[in-house]
């Protein structure tokens, strides 16, 4: 057993490092001529070292990851934003697409009406325009969500946007005839008219 | 250092997840082995240890920045590891798995062509040892002998983490390390 209390106290803070120039001259001259502390302080420092020296345990490799999967979800407004910033050119190339469609989109869903092109000699029955026996239309025509019956000729383009053509046996169309009636034939239907116009322009 | 710890907590303030990655990885190390030496068992320590973390960012805006981030962290594990002894049975000791040998084989010690296998077998034995007199202190002494020793933390540092004055700190110390060489000082 050691001799006191306070002799133990210092030999703690001396551990500690928090021990006084002097209190540490008189432990350690202490020590030197009693074996019962010299043992007990010796006791106290191999127990400090093993604690400090126990081996050392690392967590799992996938401990980052399982922590951050189990944390609640973040707000959505960050996540965007960061994917925003940090991918700057597909922000711009994402708004213009999405601007572009949404604003083709409003145009192919706004007109459904049926209408088709003003010319001599058509006949109209229930959304289907009739181009007549025997009879000659000069010029081109379109009809929209309607349905296009040729039975006598037709001298021009015949173009059906959301409909269907039928072509008589006795019935002729000197130009292109075509159906359009999905999104995509109807926007190609429009690049190609657009060409087509600009040709027409230039030549003019 | 410190201002990439300000950065980093001021974007997981705005909500940024990723930025709580950074803090994980840089203290996973010390925040499992200060869970692992309170509960002496290395499921349990991963276990608690991700709660730690999960805590911390949940409760990132009580976080108070006079204080040092890592001594926060601390008291959150610290916390936790006394709430999950607590919740234990007191008999759980008796037949826990023999501490600090998983991950730790014969095997892997006897690749280590420095040490003889007698050796390695002490220095595994003596793990074991410390590592069950760390776990028969109470949970007060185990709390700042664990603090002490896993980050050679100041007294100062441990008074703060564990809201106690430090003369409280001091006085638990010398007890626990008075506890552990009854147990190991005779080695």
């Amino acid at each position: 057993m050691p001799c006191s209390e306070k002799i133990v106290q210092w030999m703690h803070n001396y551990l500690d490092g928090d021990i006084q120039k002097e209190e540490e001259q008189q432990l350690r001259s202490h020590i030197q001529q009693c074996e019962a502390c010299r043992e007990h302080f010796y006791e106290l420092k191999k127990t400090a070292a093993f604690v400090e020296n126990v081996s050392h345990f690392i967590p799992s490799d996938d401990f980052v990851k399982k922590v951050m999967y189990n944390l609640p979800r973040e707000k959505r407004r960050v996540r965007w934003k960061r994917w925003f910033t940090h991918h700057p050119f597909l922000t711009a190339a994402s708004l213009f697409i999405l601007l572009s469609t949404s604003s083709l989109w409003a145009v192919w869903q706004e007109d459904n009406e049926f209408s088709f092109s003003k010319q001599e000699h058509l006949i109209v029955q229930n959304h289907t325009v009739i181009v007549p026996e025997g009879k000659v239309v000069e010029g081109d025509i379109v009809v929209r969500n309607g349905n296009i019956k040729i039975e006598g000729e037709v001298h021009g383009n015949v173009t059906v946007i959301n409909g269907h053509k039928y072509l008589a046996s006795a019935g002729e169309v000197t130009g292109q005839i075509e159906e359009v009636n999905e999104v995509f034939d109807w926007i190609w239907y429009n690049v190609k008219r657009v060409g087509y116009n600009i040709a027409k322009t230039l030549t003019k | 250092m410190d201002m990439f710890i300000k950065q980093r907590i001021k974007a997981i303030k705005k909500g940024d997840q990723s930025a709580f990655a950074d803090i994980v990885e840089m203290y996973k190390d010390k925040i499992y082995q200060l869970c692992y030496r309170m509960l002496g068992n290395r499921h349990e320590a991963e276990d608690a240890a991700q709660e730690a973390f999960i805590r911390a960012y949940v409760n990132i805006h009580t976080y108070d920045p006079t204080m040092k981030f890592s001594s926060w962290l601390y008291r959150i594990a610290t916390n936790l590891s006394i709430d999950r002894i607590r919740k234990k049975k007191p008999d759980v000791y008796l037949d826990a798995e023999v501490s600090g040998t998983d991950g730790l084989t014969l095997y892997s010690q006897l690749a280590d062509e420095s040490a003889s296998p007698e050796d390695a077998l002490e220095s595994l034995e003596l793990q074991q040892m410390v590592q069950e007199a760390i776990l028969k202190l109470p949970e007060k002494y185990r709390t700042v002998i664990v603090l002490k020793y896993i980050d050679e933390l100041s007294l100062q540092e441990i008074s703060d983490i564990l809201n106690l004055p430090i003369g409280t700190v001091k006085t638990r110390i010398h007890r626990g390390r008075e506890a552990l060489r009854k147990h190991l000082g005779h080695l």
